[in-house]
Protein backbone atom coordinates (compact mmCIF):
# COMPACT_ATOMS: atom_id res chain seq x y z
CA UNK A 1 0.00 0.00 0.00
CA UNK A 2 3.20 2.60 0.65
CA UNK A 3 4.00 2.02 -2.69
CA UNK A 4 0.89 2.21 -4.03
CA UNK A 5 0.73 6.09 -2.38
CA UNK A 6 4.38 6.77 -2.92
CA UNK A 7 3.63 5.88 -6.80
CA UNK A 8 0.28 7.82 -6.78
CA UNK A 9 1.99 11.12 -5.20
CA UNK A 10 4.94 10.66 -7.55
CA UNK A 11 2.49 10.74 -10.60
CA UNK A 12 0.05 13.58 -9.38
CA UNK A 13 3.57 15.57 -8.79
CA UNK A 14 4.74 14.88 -12.22
CA UNK A 15 1.41 15.38 -13.38
CA UNK A 16 1.03 19.10 -11.91
CA UNK A 17 4.29 20.14 -12.83
CA UNK A 18 5.25 18.71 -16.21
CA UNK A 19 4.53 20.69 -19.04
CA UNK A 20 1.82 19.50 -20.78
CA UNK A 21 -0.04 18.40 -17.49
CA UNK A 22 -2.81 19.56 -15.71
CA UNK A 23 -2.97 23.14 -15.82
CA UNK A 24 -3.08 22.57 -19.94
CA UNK A 25 -5.91 19.97 -19.73
CA UNK A 26 -7.47 22.33 -17.45
CA UNK A 27 -7.06 24.96 -20.05
CA UNK A 28 -7.69 22.74 -23.03
CA UNK A 29 -11.36 22.30 -21.43
CA UNK A 30 -12.12 26.33 -20.51
CA UNK A 31 -11.08 26.74 -23.99
CA UNK A 32 -13.46 24.40 -26.02
CA UNK A 33 -16.12 25.70 -23.86
CA UNK A 34 -15.30 29.59 -24.63
CA UNK A 35 -14.48 28.49 -28.44
CA UNK A 36 -18.35 27.36 -28.47
CA UNK A 37 -20.46 30.59 -28.54
CA UNK A 38 -17.72 32.19 -30.65
CA UNK A 39 -18.66 29.39 -33.50
CA UNK A 40 -22.22 29.42 -32.72
CA UNK A 41 -23.39 32.82 -31.99
CA UNK A 42 -23.98 34.30 -27.97
CA UNK A 43 -27.79 33.24 -28.43
CA UNK A 44 -28.39 31.74 -25.23
CA UNK A 45 -31.70 29.88 -25.69
CA UNK A 46 -28.87 27.53 -28.57
CA UNK A 47 -26.00 27.65 -26.32
CA UNK A 48 -28.22 26.02 -23.43
CA UNK A 49 -29.43 23.10 -25.62
CA UNK A 50 -25.88 22.66 -26.74
CA UNK A 51 -24.39 23.20 -23.27
CA UNK A 52 -24.09 19.74 -21.34
CA UNK A 53 -23.14 17.63 -24.70
CA UNK A 54 -20.25 20.51 -25.14
CA UNK A 55 -19.27 20.10 -21.68
CA UNK A 56 -18.95 16.34 -22.07
CA UNK A 57 -17.09 16.32 -25.16
CA UNK A 58 -14.82 18.51 -23.86
CA UNK A 59 -13.70 16.70 -20.60
CA UNK A 60 -13.75 13.48 -23.51
CA UNK A 61 -11.10 15.77 -25.51
CA UNK A 62 -9.18 16.87 -22.67
CA UNK A 63 -8.84 13.50 -20.78
CA UNK A 64 -7.23 12.31 -23.57
CA UNK A 65 -4.93 15.40 -23.75
CA UNK A 66 -2.66 13.96 -20.74
CA UNK A 67 -2.65 10.68 -21.79
CA UNK A 68 0.83 10.46 -23.28
CA UNK A 69 2.51 11.65 -19.96
CA UNK A 70 0.95 8.45 -18.44
CA UNK A 71 2.67 5.58 -19.36
CA UNK A 72 5.45 7.03 -22.12
CA UNK A 73 7.60 9.21 -20.29
CA UNK A 74 8.32 6.26 -17.42
CA UNK A 75 8.27 3.72 -20.66
CA UNK A 76 11.50 5.90 -22.04
CA UNK A 77 13.52 6.27 -18.67
CA UNK A 78 13.39 3.27 -17.79
CA UNK A 79 10.78 4.09 -14.58
CA UNK A 80 8.59 1.06 -16.22
CA UNK A 81 11.31 -1.72 -16.09
CA UNK A 82 11.76 -0.33 -12.58
CA UNK A 83 7.88 -1.03 -11.58
CA UNK A 84 8.26 -4.17 -13.45
CA UNK A 85 9.89 -5.25 -11.03
CA UNK A 86 8.59 -3.75 -7.71
CA UNK A 87 6.29 -6.30 -5.11
CA UNK A 88 3.23 -4.26 -6.36
CA UNK A 89 1.07 -5.83 -8.87
CA UNK A 90 1.13 -4.32 -12.53
CA UNK A 91 -2.90 -4.29 -12.41
CA UNK A 92 -1.92 -1.78 -9.21
CA UNK A 93 0.45 0.34 -10.76
CA UNK A 94 -1.79 0.73 -13.84
CA UNK A 95 -4.99 1.49 -10.95
CA UNK A 96 -2.42 4.41 -9.15
CA UNK A 97 -1.62 6.06 -12.78
CA UNK A 98 -5.50 6.12 -13.12
CA UNK A 99 -6.24 7.64 -10.13
CA UNK A 100 -3.27 9.81 -10.55
CA UNK A 101 -4.10 10.47 -14.34
CA UNK A 102 -8.13 11.55 -13.11
CA UNK A 103 -6.72 13.25 -9.88
CA UNK A 104 -4.77 15.91 -12.59
CA UNK A 105 -7.47 15.98 -15.45
CA UNK A 106 -11.13 14.74 -14.70
CA UNK A 107 -10.72 15.78 -11.15
CA UNK A 108 -9.39 19.58 -12.19
CA UNK A 109 -12.30 19.79 -15.00
CA UNK A 110 -15.14 19.06 -12.47
CA UNK A 111 -13.95 21.65 -10.74
CA UNK A 112 -13.56 23.79 -13.27
CA UNK A 113 -16.89 23.00 -14.79
CA UNK A 114 -19.39 24.90 -12.31
CA UNK A 115 -17.82 27.86 -12.69
CA UNK A 116 -17.65 27.34 -16.72
CA UNK A 117 -21.22 26.43 -16.74
CA UNK A 118 -22.94 29.95 -16.39
CA UNK A 119 -21.00 30.75 -19.87
CA UNK A 120 -22.69 28.86 -21.76
CA UNK A 121 -26.01 29.35 -19.42
CA UNK A 122 -26.76 26.16 -18.40
CA UNK A 123 -29.35 26.04 -15.64
CA UNK A 124 -27.98 26.77 -12.32
CA UNK A 125 -30.00 23.82 -11.52
CA UNK A 126 -28.11 21.20 -13.74
CA UNK A 127 -24.73 22.54 -12.07
CA UNK A 128 -24.12 19.70 -9.45
CA UNK A 129 -25.27 16.91 -11.71
CA UNK A 130 -22.86 18.39 -14.57
CA UNK A 131 -20.32 18.22 -11.79
CA UNK A 132 -21.06 15.36 -10.12
CA UNK A 133 -21.43 13.29 -13.63
CA UNK A 134 -17.96 14.65 -14.75
CA UNK A 135 -16.68 13.40 -11.51
CA UNK A 136 -18.09 10.13 -11.85
CA UNK A 137 -17.77 9.92 -15.78
CA UNK A 138 -14.10 11.10 -16.42
CA UNK A 139 -12.85 8.27 -13.99
CA UNK A 140 -13.72 5.72 -16.59
CA UNK A 141 -12.48 7.78 -19.13
CA UNK A 142 -8.81 7.94 -17.30
CA UNK A 143 -9.48 4.46 -17.23
CA UNK A 144 -9.91 3.54 -20.35
CA UNK A 145 -7.34 5.90 -21.46
CA UNK A 146 -4.78 4.47 -19.23
CA UNK A 147 -4.89 1.09 -20.71
CA UNK A 148 -4.82 2.56 -24.23
CA UNK A 149 -1.94 4.89 -23.62
CA UNK A 150 -0.13 1.25 -21.85
CA UNK A 151 -0.86 -0.60 -25.76
CA UNK A 152 0.25 2.92 -26.90
CA UNK A 153 3.64 3.25 -25.20
CA UNK A 154 5.79 1.99 -27.63
CA UNK A 155 4.50 3.91 -30.40
CA UNK A 156 6.30 7.40 -31.08
CA UNK A 157 4.31 10.10 -30.90
CA UNK A 158 1.65 8.23 -30.61
CA UNK A 159 -1.31 11.13 -29.64
CA UNK A 160 -3.24 10.95 -32.26
CA UNK A 161 -3.03 7.11 -31.87
CA UNK A 162 -4.34 6.95 -28.96
CA UNK A 163 -6.98 9.56 -29.88
CA UNK A 164 -8.69 6.75 -32.41
CA UNK A 165 -8.12 4.34 -29.87
CA UNK A 166 -10.00 5.82 -27.14
CA UNK A 167 -12.88 7.92 -28.32
CA UNK A 168 -15.04 5.06 -30.06
CA UNK A 169 -14.61 3.15 -26.56
CA UNK A 170 -15.72 6.41 -24.61
CA UNK A 171 -18.76 6.95 -26.51
CA UNK A 172 -21.22 5.33 -23.60
CA UNK A 173 -19.78 8.09 -20.86
CA UNK A 174 -20.42 10.31 -23.40
CA UNK A 175 -23.66 9.41 -24.09
CA UNK A 176 -25.01 8.53 -20.27
CA UNK A 177 -23.28 11.84 -18.82
CA UNK A 178 -24.35 14.48 -21.20
CA UNK A 179 -27.92 13.21 -20.98
CA UNK A 180 -27.56 12.89 -17.11
CA UNK A 181 -26.87 16.87 -17.68
CA UNK A 182 -29.55 17.62 -20.14
CA UNK A 183 -32.13 15.50 -18.05
CA UNK A 184 -31.41 18.00 -14.61
CA UNK A 185 -31.88 21.02 -17.09
CA UNK A 186 -35.17 19.64 -18.21
CA UNK A 187 -35.91 18.90 -14.88
CA UNK A 188 -36.71 15.30 -15.73
CA UNK A 189 -35.13 12.43 -13.56
CA UNK A 190 -31.45 11.76 -13.72
CA UNK A 191 -31.21 8.74 -11.60
CA UNK A 192 -30.73 6.49 -14.72
CA UNK A 193 -28.06 7.92 -16.87
CA UNK A 194 -26.35 8.32 -13.67
CA UNK A 195 -26.29 4.90 -12.68
CA UNK A 196 -25.63 4.02 -16.07
CA UNK A 197 -22.66 6.03 -16.22
CA UNK A 198 -21.63 4.74 -12.60
CA UNK A 199 -21.89 1.50 -13.99
CA UNK A 200 -19.75 2.05 -16.97
CA UNK A 201 -17.04 3.80 -14.66
CA UNK A 202 -16.76 0.54 -12.36
CA UNK A 203 -16.84 -1.34 -15.14
CA UNK A 204 -13.84 0.06 -16.65
CA UNK A 205 -12.37 0.77 -13.40
CA UNK A 206 -12.04 -3.27 -13.56
CA UNK A 207 -11.20 -4.02 -16.93
CA UNK A 208 -8.66 -0.81 -17.60
CA UNK A 209 -5.65 -1.81 -15.23
CA UNK A 210 -6.10 -5.70 -16.22
CA UNK A 211 -6.21 -4.66 -19.80
CA UNK A 212 -3.53 -1.93 -18.37
CA UNK A 213 -1.37 -4.30 -17.08
CA UNK A 214 -1.62 -7.10 -19.43
CA UNK A 215 0.09 -4.42 -22.16
CA UNK A 216 2.80 -3.16 -19.95
CA UNK A 217 3.67 -7.04 -19.27
CA UNK A 218 3.44 -8.11 -22.74
CA UNK A 219 5.70 -5.01 -24.05
CA UNK A 220 8.41 -6.21 -21.56
CA UNK A 221 11.55 -8.20 -23.34
CA UNK B 1 -5.54 -26.68 -35.65
CA UNK B 2 -2.24 -27.43 -33.66
CA UNK B 3 -0.66 -28.66 -37.09
CA UNK B 4 -0.79 -25.50 -38.79
CA UNK B 5 0.53 -23.59 -36.35
CA UNK B 6 3.47 -24.35 -38.69
CA UNK B 7 3.12 -21.41 -40.99
CA UNK B 8 5.02 -23.24 -43.88
CA UNK B 9 2.07 -26.18 -43.83
CA UNK B 10 -0.53 -23.09 -43.19
CA UNK B 11 0.91 -21.11 -46.76
CA UNK B 12 0.72 -24.43 -48.64
CA UNK B 13 -2.95 -25.34 -47.60
CA UNK B 14 -4.31 -21.83 -47.98
CA UNK B 15 -2.78 -21.64 -51.67
CA UNK B 16 -4.57 -24.07 -52.83
CA UNK B 17 -7.86 -23.88 -50.84
CA UNK B 18 -7.52 -19.58 -52.62
CA UNK B 19 -8.93 -20.53 -55.66
CA UNK B 20 -11.61 -22.88 -54.99
CA UNK B 21 -12.77 -20.51 -52.12
CA UNK B 22 -13.23 -17.58 -54.39
CA UNK B 23 -14.79 -20.17 -57.25
CA UNK B 24 -17.46 -21.01 -54.43
CA UNK B 25 -18.03 -17.83 -53.53
CA UNK B 26 -18.28 -16.34 -56.83
CA UNK B 27 -20.79 -19.50 -58.08
CA UNK B 28 -22.93 -18.30 -54.68
CA UNK B 29 -22.99 -14.77 -55.44
CA UNK B 30 -23.69 -14.73 -59.00
CA UNK B 31 -26.72 -17.43 -57.99
CA UNK B 32 -28.07 -14.81 -54.72
CA UNK B 33 -27.64 -12.01 -56.89
CA UNK B 34 -29.78 -14.25 -60.23
CA UNK B 35 -32.46 -15.06 -57.99
CA UNK B 36 -32.12 -11.68 -55.79
CA UNK B 37 -32.35 -9.00 -58.58
CA UNK B 38 -34.43 -11.35 -61.24
CA UNK B 39 -36.29 -13.78 -59.85
CA UNK B 40 -37.83 -12.17 -56.51
CA UNK B 41 -40.73 -10.16 -56.75
CA UNK B 42 -40.38 -6.76 -55.92
CA UNK B 43 -41.64 -5.69 -52.64
CA UNK B 44 -45.12 -4.24 -52.52
CA UNK B 45 -43.93 -1.36 -50.61
CA UNK B 46 -40.68 -0.21 -51.59
CA UNK B 47 -40.77 -1.53 -55.61
CA UNK B 48 -37.01 -2.10 -57.09
CA UNK B 49 -35.15 -0.20 -54.50
CA UNK B 50 -35.46 -2.75 -51.69
CA UNK B 51 -33.17 -5.32 -54.26
CA UNK B 52 -30.42 -3.48 -52.33
CA UNK B 53 -30.58 -5.59 -49.11
CA UNK B 54 -29.57 -8.36 -50.94
CA UNK B 55 -25.95 -6.52 -50.55
CA UNK B 56 -26.48 -4.59 -47.85
CA UNK B 57 -27.77 -6.80 -45.12
CA UNK B 58 -25.40 -9.78 -45.31
CA UNK B 59 -22.18 -6.83 -45.49
CA UNK B 60 -24.38 -5.88 -42.26
CA UNK B 61 -23.78 -9.39 -40.86
CA UNK B 62 -19.97 -9.43 -42.22
CA UNK B 63 -19.33 -6.16 -40.13
CA UNK B 64 -19.99 -7.96 -36.62
CA UNK B 65 -18.95 -11.50 -38.13
CA UNK B 66 -15.72 -10.37 -39.01
CA UNK B 67 -15.17 -8.78 -35.89
CA UNK B 68 -16.16 -11.67 -34.00
CA UNK B 69 -13.81 -13.72 -35.20
CA UNK B 70 -11.25 -11.22 -35.27
CA UNK B 71 -11.90 -10.80 -31.17
CA UNK B 72 -11.70 -15.10 -31.08
CA UNK B 73 -8.55 -14.88 -32.93
CA UNK B 74 -6.85 -12.36 -30.79
CA UNK B 75 -8.21 -14.52 -27.57
CA UNK B 76 -7.02 -17.68 -29.43
CA UNK B 77 -3.60 -15.91 -29.62
CA UNK B 78 -3.79 -14.46 -25.99
CA UNK B 79 -4.33 -17.74 -24.76
CA UNK B 80 -2.35 -20.28 -26.70
CA UNK B 81 -0.01 -18.05 -28.69
CA UNK B 82 -0.66 -20.26 -31.47
CA UNK B 83 1.22 -18.38 -34.25
CA UNK B 84 -1.02 -17.74 -37.00
CA UNK B 85 -4.13 -16.45 -34.37
CA UNK B 86 -2.51 -12.90 -34.66
CA UNK B 87 -1.74 -13.37 -38.73
CA UNK B 88 -5.86 -13.97 -39.02
CA UNK B 89 -6.85 -11.39 -36.76
CA UNK B 90 -4.59 -8.72 -38.53
CA UNK B 91 -5.82 -9.63 -41.82
CA UNK B 92 -9.01 -10.14 -41.01
CA UNK B 93 -9.61 -6.16 -40.01
CA UNK B 94 -9.45 -4.04 -43.12
CA UNK B 95 -11.56 -6.67 -44.84
CA UNK B 96 -14.26 -6.07 -41.44
CA UNK B 97 -13.61 -2.20 -42.14
CA UNK B 98 -14.39 -2.41 -45.98
CA UNK B 99 -17.29 -4.89 -45.13
CA UNK B 100 -19.11 -2.50 -42.64
CA UNK B 101 -18.04 0.78 -44.69
CA UNK B 102 -20.13 -1.17 -47.65
CA UNK B 103 -23.30 -1.61 -45.33
CA UNK B 104 -23.24 1.80 -44.50
CA UNK B 105 -22.68 2.94 -48.11
CA UNK B 106 -25.19 0.49 -49.26
CA UNK B 107 -27.50 1.72 -46.44
CA UNK B 108 -27.22 5.16 -47.38
CA UNK B 109 -28.29 4.49 -50.46
CA UNK B 110 -31.04 2.78 -49.81
CA UNK B 111 -31.86 5.09 -46.86
CA UNK B 112 -32.07 8.55 -49.73
CA UNK B 113 -35.44 6.83 -51.83
CA UNK B 114 -36.88 5.49 -48.94
CA UNK B 115 -36.39 7.58 -45.62
CA UNK B 116 -35.70 10.92 -47.89
CA UNK B 117 -32.47 11.46 -46.42
CA UNK B 118 -29.18 10.09 -46.62
CA UNK B 119 -28.27 9.28 -42.50
CA UNK B 120 -30.70 8.83 -39.94
CA UNK B 121 -29.30 9.05 -36.24
CA UNK B 122 -30.89 5.29 -35.77
CA UNK B 123 -29.13 3.46 -33.05
CA UNK B 124 -28.28 0.55 -36.02
CA UNK B 125 -26.75 3.18 -38.13
CA UNK B 126 -24.62 4.86 -35.48
CA UNK B 127 -23.68 1.47 -33.82
CA UNK B 128 -22.33 0.13 -36.95
CA UNK B 129 -20.85 3.70 -37.48
CA UNK B 130 -18.87 3.12 -34.15
CA UNK B 131 -17.70 -0.21 -35.30
CA UNK B 132 -16.17 0.96 -38.31
CA UNK B 133 -14.08 3.47 -35.96
CA UNK B 134 -13.48 0.40 -33.96
CA UNK B 135 -11.74 -1.40 -37.09
CA UNK B 136 -9.77 1.93 -37.95
CA UNK B 137 -8.73 2.14 -34.51
CA UNK B 138 -7.40 -1.89 -34.71
CA UNK B 139 -5.74 -0.87 -38.14
CA UNK B 140 -4.30 2.25 -36.68
CA UNK B 141 -2.49 0.66 -33.74
CA UNK B 142 -1.14 -2.33 -36.03
CA UNK B 143 0.56 0.11 -38.87
CA UNK B 144 2.07 2.52 -35.44
CA UNK B 145 4.30 -0.41 -33.98
CA UNK B 146 6.65 -1.16 -36.43
CA UNK B 147 7.96 -4.18 -34.98
CA UNK B 148 5.08 -6.94 -35.68
CA UNK B 149 5.35 -9.22 -32.45
CA UNK B 150 5.23 -6.24 -30.15
CA UNK B 151 1.94 -4.51 -32.49
CA UNK B 152 0.76 -8.33 -32.40
CA UNK B 153 0.58 -8.48 -28.24
CA UNK B 154 -0.57 -4.46 -28.23
CA UNK B 155 -3.84 -5.60 -31.01
CA UNK B 156 -4.62 -8.65 -28.94
CA UNK B 157 -5.62 -6.10 -26.36
CA UNK B 158 -7.46 -4.04 -28.24
CA UNK B 159 -9.36 -6.17 -29.71
CA UNK B 160 -10.31 -7.95 -26.47
CA UNK B 161 -11.15 -4.83 -24.65
CA UNK B 162 -13.13 -3.74 -27.88
CA UNK B 163 -14.91 -6.70 -27.89
CA UNK B 164 -15.76 -6.48 -24.04
CA UNK B 165 -16.92 -2.83 -24.91
CA UNK B 166 -18.97 -3.35 -28.04
CA UNK B 167 -22.06 -5.11 -26.04
CA UNK B 168 -21.82 -2.00 -23.69
CA UNK B 169 -21.79 0.69 -26.78
CA UNK B 170 -24.77 -1.39 -28.52
CA UNK B 171 -26.73 -0.93 -25.03
CA UNK B 172 -25.87 2.77 -24.91
CA UNK B 173 -26.55 3.83 -28.32
CA UNK B 174 -29.48 2.02 -28.20
CA UNK B 175 -30.85 3.71 -24.69
CA UNK B 176 -29.95 6.90 -26.70
CA UNK B 177 -31.73 6.32 -29.41
CA UNK B 178 -34.82 5.59 -27.92
CA UNK B 179 -34.26 8.96 -25.35
CA UNK B 180 -34.07 10.68 -28.94
CA UNK B 181 -36.96 9.54 -30.32
CA UNK B 182 -36.35 9.89 -34.66
CA UNK B 183 -38.53 11.39 -36.81
CA UNK B 184 -37.87 9.20 -39.76
CA UNK B 185 -40.57 6.64 -40.59
CA UNK B 186 -40.13 2.78 -39.32
CA UNK B 187 -42.36 -0.02 -39.97
CA UNK B 188 -41.80 -1.65 -36.70
CA UNK B 189 -43.17 -4.97 -37.80
CA UNK B 190 -42.84 -5.18 -41.71
CA UNK B 191 -44.42 -8.49 -42.92
CA UNK B 192 -42.22 -11.76 -42.44
CA UNK B 193 -39.98 -12.18 -45.39
CA UNK B 194 -41.66 -15.04 -47.88
CA UNK B 195 -39.04 -17.48 -49.08
CA UNK B 196 -38.46 -15.79 -52.01
CA UNK B 197 -36.69 -13.30 -50.89
CA UNK B 198 -35.27 -14.85 -47.81
CA UNK B 199 -33.36 -17.99 -49.73
CA UNK B 200 -31.27 -15.30 -52.14
CA UNK B 201 -30.71 -13.83 -49.04
CA UNK B 202 -29.34 -16.26 -47.39
CA UNK B 203 -27.54 -17.44 -50.32
CA UNK B 204 -26.08 -14.16 -50.70
CA UNK B 205 -25.07 -14.54 -46.83
CA UNK B 206 -22.97 -17.64 -47.25
CA UNK B 207 -21.26 -16.30 -50.68
CA UNK B 208 -20.16 -12.72 -48.11
CA UNK B 209 -18.93 -15.50 -45.49
CA UNK B 210 -16.91 -17.56 -48.17
CA UNK B 211 -15.50 -14.59 -50.13
CA UNK B 212 -14.16 -13.34 -46.39
CA UNK B 213 -12.92 -16.71 -46.06
CA UNK B 214 -11.10 -16.66 -49.42
CA UNK B 215 -10.24 -12.84 -48.52
CA UNK B 216 -8.58 -13.88 -45.17
CA UNK B 217 -6.66 -16.46 -46.60
CA UNK B 218 -5.00 -14.09 -49.20
CA UNK B 219 -4.31 -11.88 -47.18
CA UNK B 220 -2.40 -14.02 -44.56
CA UNK B 221 -0.59 -15.81 -46.87
CA UNK B 222 0.31 -11.99 -47.88
CA UNK B 223 1.01 -11.03 -44.02
CA UNK B 224 3.46 -14.25 -43.24
CA UNK B 225 5.56 -13.39 -46.75
CA UNK B 226 5.71 -10.35 -45.04
CA UNK B 227 7.40 -11.56 -41.95
CA UNK B 228 9.39 -13.81 -43.71
CA UNK B 229 10.65 -10.73 -45.66
CA UNK B 230 11.08 -9.08 -42.89
CA UNK B 231 13.10 -11.67 -41.26
CA UNK B 232 15.66 -11.65 -44.26
CA UNK B 233 15.66 -7.96 -44.51
CA UNK B 234 16.91 -7.86 -41.11
CA UNK B 235 19.24 -10.62 -41.12
CA UNK B 236 20.95 -9.49 -44.37
CA UNK B 237 21.23 -5.84 -42.61
CA UNK B 238 22.96 -7.69 -39.35
CA UNK B 239 25.76 -9.27 -41.55
CA UNK B 240 28.61 -6.47 -41.95
CA UNK B 241 29.04 -6.59 -45.60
Amino acid sequence: MRTFRALLWHDVLMGIRSSGGAALSAAFFALIVILTPLGLGPDTTALKTVAPGLFWIAALLATLLGLERVIQPDAEDGTLDLLRLSPLPLELVALAKIFAHWITSGLIISLLAPILAPMLSLSVSAIPTLALSLLIGTLGLSSIGTAAAALGASVQRGGIVLAILVLPLNIPFLIFGASAVSGAQAGTATSQPLMFLTASSLLALVVGPIAAAAALRLNED
Amino acid sequence: MQAYANPQRFVSLARTLTPWTFGVAIALAMTGLYLGLIVAPPDYQQGDAQRIMYVHVPAAWMSMFVYGSMAIASAVAFIWKHPLADVAAKASAPIGAVFTALALVTGMLWGQPMWGTWWVWDARLTSVLILFFLYLGYIVLWSAIEEPTRAARAARILALVGALNIPIIKFSVDWWNTLHQTASVFRVSGPTMPAAMLTPLLIMGLAYTVLYVALLLVRMRMEVAQRRLRTIRLSSEALPA
